[in-house]
C-alpha cells in the first residue's frame, strides 16, 4: 500500500472539489493524538494518526507526521472509533409513527411481502438521522417492522451522512418473523407457520439439476399469476448467498427450527430477537447463525420470552455466537452504547461489546469489505469520543462519515439552544 | 347533572346500597339517634410489615446523602428499618452484619413516579392488561391498586435496578384516569402488603392526544364522542371539579345540618366524586400526565380556577419551555432522559429537558413509565446529567441525586419518610458497584426498611415470582 501514491491522489482530489464540509470527499482530514480502538474492541494505538482523504482512511499509524493540506482534528486525551453502526431500526422510514406522517416502516396492506423493497421509501431529510449521528452512529440496519403477514420484505443498511443516497446497500436481507404472532397469522398454530415458510422457500429454490429452459418453462406456468418478480429475485439472491434472511424468534425451540431451516436449505440466516438464544447458544455457533439482540431484555414479557436475561449477550459470545447490540427501535437507536454497556456489566467484556457495534454488524450485513475497521482503504466513518464510547456520560466530539465531517447539530439541539434561556417570544431565536 | 357525568347513573342504585351498608346505616334507619356518618378513607389499609434483617454496617464508601452532598469514606448503619447513622468510624452495635463499602456507592434507594408494574405485568397478556379503564373520558372511581398483581416479575427486576419504592399509575386514557397507590418496592401475598404505609392517595389525569384519541372517535364513547379536541379535554376536566365542589357542598351541608342537631341522612356516596372532591381538599395528590408545554400552561390556570395543587407533571416533554413558570407554580416535572417522538407531542422532546428544569429552580424528576427503564433510572439520571454539562448546566452527581429519591419522595408525599439518608428515616438505601452514574456500575444490594431484598452477589437469596417457578430462567436476573 503506497500511501504517498493515495496522498498524491488526495491532494488532487482537493484541488477539484475544494474544501467545503458539505462537500463530498472534499477534504483532507487527519484526525491526531487519540487512542485509536481499530478492530471493534481491539487493536488499541495510543496517540494515533489518522489519514482520511477521499471519502476513505488512507492510513492509521502510532504518530507520525501530518502531511500539508490536511485539516487536523486534535484527539488528544480522546477515543477514537470507526462510526458505530446501528441494527434493528427503521431509520429514514419513520417520524412520527403515532400520530404524524405515514409510517413507511408498515406496510400492512401490501399484497406483495418478501419483495417490498425498502430503499424506496428512505427519506433521507428525516430528522432522526441526525439525531442519531451526533451519538456516533453512522451506519444503520433499516426495514420493515410489519407486514400483513411474517415476511418483512428487504431490508437495507444507510449510512447516515448528508446527501440524498443514503443506501449503502440494498437487499442487505430478507426479514421473516417466526412465533406466536407470525403462527397466528399464519392459520393460528407454530405448524401451520412453518408449513407455509418450508412450501414458500422450497417453491423457490433452485433445481440444480434441471436445465434452464425447462425451469423457466415451469416458473413461467407456476408463478405467471402466483409471484411477483420482485419475490422471486429476492428469493433468488437468497439461495445464491447474495443476502441473507434474518428471522426473528425468541423462544428457544423456535430459534432451534430456524438453525433446522438453514440446514435444510444451507442459505445464510441471521438470527434477531433471540431473547431465548442463550439456552441454545452452542447450537447457535455450531451452525454458525449470526446474532442481532436487545442485550436489555430481562422479563418474562410473553410465553415466548420466558427465559429472558441480560446475561443473553455474553453468554452467546462465550459460546462463539457474532452478535450485534441494537438500540431502541429507531428514535433512540442511538441508545446502542448503553445498551452494549448493560451487557458488559452483565457479562460481555468490553471489547466484545464494541465488536457488537461494528465489526460485528459489518460482518453479519456483509459490509466487511468497506466498514467496520479503522484501516486503509475503508470508508472514513470515525468518531471522537470525550471518554470510553461505551460510558454513559460520554459524547462524540467529532463524527465523520464516508469521509466528511458532519455538524453536531440536529432538530433537538437546536431546541435546546433555543431553550437554554428562556425569553418571551423564543420564536425569533434562530 | 351534567353530559359527563350521565353514563355513571347506571351506578347509581347499586352504590347507594353499598354505601348504606358499608356506611352501617341501613339498620339504624328509623332509630332513636342516627350517628353522623362519615367516609372511611382507608378502607384498603396497608398490611406491610417490614422485613427482618440484623443491624447493618456499610463502610468506607462513598455516600450521596440525597440532600445534595457526596461524602467520601462514610460509613452508614441502618438498624430497626431506619437509617441511624451516616458518619465517620460508626461502631458496629453486636450481631450487625458489616458489609466493606470500599470504592462502593451508596445512595438512598431510587423511587419511581411513573410505574405500571403489576397492573399491565409480565407476561403481558390481555387477561393482565388491568391499568386502564377506558370506558369513560372520567374515571376517578377506579384505583389501581385493584389491578395490582404483587407477582409480577418486573418488582423484582426493579429492585435489582435499586428502586425501592414507587407509584403505580393508571394508564392515560382517561381525562382522569383514577387513583394511583404508592409501594414499598417488596414481595406480597396481596397488594395491601406492598402498600407504603402513611403515603397520601394521589390521582392520574391526562392531558392531550391521548383522551382525545381514545374518546373522540367514538369507539370508546359511543354515547358521547367527547372529547375530540384539547379544548373538549379541559372542558372536561372543570365540569368534574365543577361537579365535585357540588358533591362536597351536600356533604358539607350534611354535616352542618347534623351538627344543628336536624334529622338528616347523608347524600348518596359517589366513588367518583369522592376523588374529585379529595383533589379539592388537597388530600389526593394529582399526577398529570402532559407533554407539551401549552397544555401544561392551561392547567395552571385550571389548577388555579378549583384551587388546587398540580403535584407533577408526568413526561413533560416539554417542560423546558416553560421551567420557570412551573418553578413558580412549584410543580414537579417527571421526566425521561431521552425518550421522544412516538407521537406529535413528543417531537420537540430534547436530551437536556431534565437538567434545564433543574437550573430553572423547578422540581425535577427522573421516571420511567417502562418495566424495562425502570431498570436503571440510574443510568437516566447520567444521561441527563452529561447532556446538562455539556451547554454549561454544571450540576453535581450528589444534587443529581435528588431527581431520583428526594424529589420523587416530594411529589409523593412521604419525604418525611424516606428519600434522603437522615437519621431516622425509612432506611430505603442502594449499594452500588461503583459510580452508579457509570454504565458499568450494578446495584449490588438494595435495602427497604433496612433489610435486602435484592442481593446481586447471592443470587441463592433473591426472590422468585410465583409466575417464573418451573418456567425457563426461573428468574435468572444477571
Amino acid at each position: 500500500m503506497s500511501i504517498l501514491a493515495k496522498l498524491k491522489n488526495a491532494s488532487v482530489a482537493v484541488a477539484i472539489v475544494g474544501t467545503s464540509l458539505s462537500t463530498a470527499y472534499a477534504e483532507d482530514i487527519a484526525i491526531t493524538g487519540g487512542t485509536a480502538f481499530t478492530n471493534g474492541g481491539k487493536g488499541k494505538i495510543e496517540n494515533a494518526t489518522i489519514l482520511v482523504s477521499d471519502g476513505k482512511i488512507s492510513s492509521v499509524n502510532a504518530g507520525g507526521d501530518v502531511p500539508s493540506g490536511y485539516r487536523v482534528i486534535d484527539a488528544s486525551n480522546q477515543w477514537v472509533t470507526v462510526g458505530l453502526m446501528a441494527t434493528g431500526t427503521t431509520l429514514g422510514l419513520t417520524e412520527v409513527p403515532l400520530s404524524g406522517s405515514l409510517n413507511d416502516a408498515t406496510a400492512n396492506k401490501a399484497k406483495n411481502t418478501i419483495g417490498l423493497d425498502v430503499t424506496y421509501a428512505i427519506d433521507p431529510s428525516s430528522t432522526l438521522i441526525p439525531v442519531t449521528r451526533i451519538e456516533g452512529i453512522t451506519r444503520a440496519v433499516t426495514g420493515l417492522s410489519s407486514t400483513k403477514d411474517y415476511w418483512l420484505g428487504q431490508g437495507a443498511v444507510i449510512h447516515l451522512g448528508d446527501g440524498f443516497d443514503l443506501v449503502e446497500k440494498q437487499g442487505a436481507y430478507i426479514g421473516l418473523q417466526i412465533g406466536e404472532g407470525a403462527a397466528t397469522k399464519a392459520g393460528g398454530s407454530r405448524a401451520a407457520l412453518w408449513q407455509e415458510v418450508y412450501a414458500k422457500l422450497e417453491d423457490a429454490k433452485p433445481e440444480p439439476e434441471t436445465d434452464d429452459k425447462d425451469e423457466d418453462k415451469g416458473e413461467k406456468k407456476a408463478d405467471k399469476k402466483k409471484r411477483p418478480s420482485a419475490e422471486k429475485k429476492a428469493l433468488k439472491r437468497l439461495f445464491k448467498g447474495e443476502t441473507s434472511l434474518m428471522v426473528t424468534a425468541n423462544r428457544a425451540a423456535d430459534i432451534l427450527q430456524v438453525i433446522r431451516l438453514k440446514k435444510h436449505f444451507g442459505f445464510k440466516v441471521i438470527l434477531t430477537g433471540a431473547v431465548e438464544a442463550w439456552r441454545v447458544a452452542d447450537e447457535l455457533a455450531k451452525a454458525d447463525i449470526p446474532v442481532v439482540l436487545d442485550a436489555l431484555e430481562s422479563l418474562p414479557q410473553s410465553f415466548e420470552t420466558l427465559g429472558a436475561t441480560q446475561a443473553n449477550a455474553g453468554r452467546l459470545v462465550a459460546a462463539g455466537v457474532t452478535i450485534a447490540i441494537t438500540g431502541k427501535g429507531s428514535h433512540n437507536a442511538r441508545l446502542m452504547p448503553q445498551n452494549a454497556g448493560n451487557a458488559v456489566s452483565n457479562g460481555l467484556s468490553w471489547e466484545a461489546a464494541m465488536d457488537a457495534m461494528t465489526v460485528g454488524p459489518a460482518k453479519i450485513f456483509g459490509l466487511s469489505d468497506s466498514y467496520g475497521t479503522l484501516e486503509a482503504g475503508k470508508d472514513a466513518d470515525i468518531v471522537v469520543w470525550d471518554g470510553d464510547p461505551i460510558e454513559i456520560m460520554t459524547s462524540p466530539t467529532a463524527v465523520l462519515i464516508k469521509g466528511n465531517q458532519i455538524e453536531l447539530v440536529s432538530r433537538q439541539t437546536k431546541l435546546r439552544d433555543r431553550y437554554l434561556e428562556i425569553t418571551r417570544s423564543p420564536q425569533f431565536k434562530k | 347533572m351534567t353530559a359527563l357525568k350521565k353514563p355513571r347513573s347506571r351506578f347509581a342504585v347499586s352504590v347507594l346500597t353499598a354505601a348504606l351498608l358499608a356506611a352501617g346505616i341501613a339498620g339504624e334507619v328509623g332509630a332513636q339517634k342516627r350517628e353522623l356518618v362519615t367516609i372511611n378513607k382507608d378502607p384498603f389499609p396497608s398490611s406491610y410489615t417490614r422485613l427482618e434483617s440484623a443491624p447493618i454496617l456499610i463502610t468506607n464508601a462513598t455516600v450521596l446523602d440525597g440532600k445534595g452532598s457526596l461524602i467520601e469514606d462514610a460509613d452508614i448503619l441502618m438498624q430497626d428499618g431506619k437509617v441511624k447513622r451516616v458518619g465517620k468510624n460508626l461502631k458496629a452495635p453486636k450481631d450487625a452484619r458489616l458489609i466493606d463499602g470500599t470504592g462502593k456507592w451508596v445512595t438512598p434507594g431510587i423511587i419511581d413516579v411513573h410505574s405500571h408494574l403489576g397492573v399491565y405485568p409480565s407476561p403481558g397478556t390481555q387477561s393482565h392488561a388491568d391499568g386502564n379503564e377506558i370506558g369513560e373520558p372520567v374515571t376517578a372511581d377506579v384505583w389501581v391498586e385493584h389491578s395490582n398483581w404483587p407477582q409480577d416479575p418486573g418488582f423484582i427486576r426493579a429492585a435489582a435496578g435499586g428502586i425501592t419504592a414507587l407509584q403505580l399509575l393508571p394508564g392515560s386514557a382517561n381525562l382522569v384516569g383514577g387513583r394511583s397507590v404508592t409501594l414499598k418496592n417488596v414481595p406480597g401475598r396481596v397488594a395491601q402488603d406492598m402498600k407504603f404505609p402513611g403515603a397520601p392517595y394521589g390521582v392520574k389525569m391526562a392531558c392531550g392526544e391521548n383522551p382525545k384519541r381514545v374518546y373522540g372517535t367514538g369507539e370508546n364513547n359511543p354515547t358521547l364522542h367527547r372529547p375530540y379536541t384539547r379544548m373538549g379535554n379541559v372542558a372536561g376536566y372543570r365540569q368534574a371539579f365543577a361537579d365535585a365542589q357540588a358533591y362536597q357542598r351536600a356533604w358539607d351541608k350534611y354535616e352542618r345540618d347534623f351538627k344543628a342537631g336536624k334529622d338528616v341522612l347523608p347524600p348518596q356516596r359517589d366513588i367518583n366524586m369522592e376523588t374529585m372532591a379529595g383533589i379539592l381538599a388537597g388530600e389526593i395528590l394529582v399526577h398529570m400526565h402532559c407533554y407539551r408545554a401549552d397544555d401544561m400552561g392551561t392547567m395552571l390556570d385550571v389548577m388555579k380556577e378549583f384551587n388546587y395543587q398540580i403535584t407533577s407533571f408526568q413526561h413533560a416533554v416539554e417542560s423546558y419551555k416553560i421551567a420557570d413558570k412551573l418553578a413558580e407554580d412549584n410543580v414537579c416535572s417527571a421526566m425521561w432522559a431521552d425518550w421522544w417522538g412516538f407521537k406529535m407531542e413528543a417531537y420537540d422532546g430534547i436530551r437536556e429537558n431534565i437538567p434545564f428544569v433543574h437550573k430553572a429552580g423547578a422540581c425535577a424528576i427522573v421516571h420511567s413509565d417502562s418495566e424495562e427503564g425502570i431498570q436503571r433510572l440510574n443510568q437516566e439520571a447520567a444521561k441527563a446529567l452529561a447532556d446538562g454539562r455539556k451547554v454549561g448546566v454544571d450540576i453535581s452527581k450528589a444534587e443529581a441525586w435528588q431527581w431520583l429519591s428526594l424529589n420523587p419522595a416530594k411529589s409523593l408525599g412521604i419525604d418525611k419518610m424516606t428519600g434522603t439518608l437522615e437519621k431516622g428515616k425509612d432506611a430505603d438505601v442502594v449499594l452500588w458497584s461503583g459510580d452508579p452514574f457509570s454504565v458499568y456500575t450494578n446495584a449490588e444490594i438494595t435495602f427497604v426498611d433496612g433489610a435486602p431484598v435484592y442481593d446481586r452477589t447471592n443470587p441463592a437469596f433473591n426472590p422468585v415470582m410465583d409466575f417464573e417457578l418451573g418456567q425457563p430462567g426461573e428468574g435468572d436476573v444477571e
